[in-house]
């Protein structure tokens, strides 16, 4: 039950930056959980966040096994060919014991959960990218600006 | 711990008005924790979901996340949320008699 001091949160509109597996998945995560709980939620996929709707690429996202000290992965190991896939293959199944879904299926709930999905114009526009690349659930491309108004009245968090 | 009467029953529930023993629900019940929630009348499509949920749970001794509904029950999850608006997974939980759910998804 939420603390009446406070009003409860209406809406989120959550950014995903980044392109990695653990990059896309708590803003995921965070609006479909939003959604659950009766939130409006929107995501805006910029950068290399957009790889997350790219119809070719989403289901190949990888775990990031160099530069991330939390890994507990040398990074010298992480180099390793096989590392990425190794360690992306691992946490799927710990995801899925969780019923956490691979990233088409997960787009796909929180889709169909009543999120809108929105891909980033100036990043569209820097990888020629358009309309056709992305997965049927993409809502449309649209400018930081438009994002803003869509924003409008909720939450902005940036992942 | 609170209580609360359904349908001349009367049941332990927690400060959210969840059931504390999902044994003591019965289907007569549901309509009366439903109206709760502010759905007024059970569908057909409503007790798909209820009785998915009583039958999940003596399967697996978890209640069914929202994907599980879905890839199980096949309970396609736009249908979900327009059965149990403001919050399915919670919502369609407490009418079934259970605890609310604990998972992130």
């Amino acid at each position: 039950m939420s603390d009446a001091k406070y009003e409860a949160i209406k809406k989120v509109s959550i950014v995903v930056s980044k392109g990695s597996l653990e990059g896309v998945y708590p803003g995921l995560i965070m609006a479909n959980g939003a959604r659950m709980e009766g939130i409006e939620a929107n995501l805006f996929f910029t950068f290399f966040g957009l790889e997350a709707i790219i119809k070719k690429r989403m289901n190949k996202l990888k775990v990031a096994t160099v530069g991330n000290p939390a890994m507990h992965i040398p990074s010298l190991l992480g180099i390793i060919p096989g590392m990425s896939a190794f360690a992306t293959s691992k946490m799927m199944k710990e995801m899925d014991k969780l019923d956490i879904p691979p990233l088409g299926e997960f787009i796909e709930m929180v889709f169909d959960a009543g999120t809108k999905l929105y891909a980033c114009k100036a990043t569209v526009d820097m990888f020629h990218l358009s309309m056709d690349d992305f997965c049927e659930q993409t809502d449309s491309i649209i400018n930081v600006g438009k994002f803003y108004e869509i924003a409008a009245g909720g939450q902005i968090i940036f992942t | 711990m609170p209580s609360k009467t359904f349908a001349g029953k009367t049941v332990e529930v927690d400060n959210e008005g969840f059931l504390v023993n999902h044994d003591d629900w019965t289907e007569e019940m549901a309509p009366e924790i439903a109206k709760e929630e502010g759905i007024d009348n059970l569908t057909e499509g409503h007790w798909n979901v209820i009785r998915f949920i009583r039958k999940d749970y003596q399967k697996t001794g978890q209640i069914p996340t929202i994907r599980r509904m879905k890839n199980a029950g096949g309970i396609p999850t736009n249908e979900l949320y327009e059965l149990f608006p403001q919050g399915p997974a919670k919502k369609s939980a407490k009418i079934a008699g259970f605890g609310k759910p604990q998972g992130c998804v």
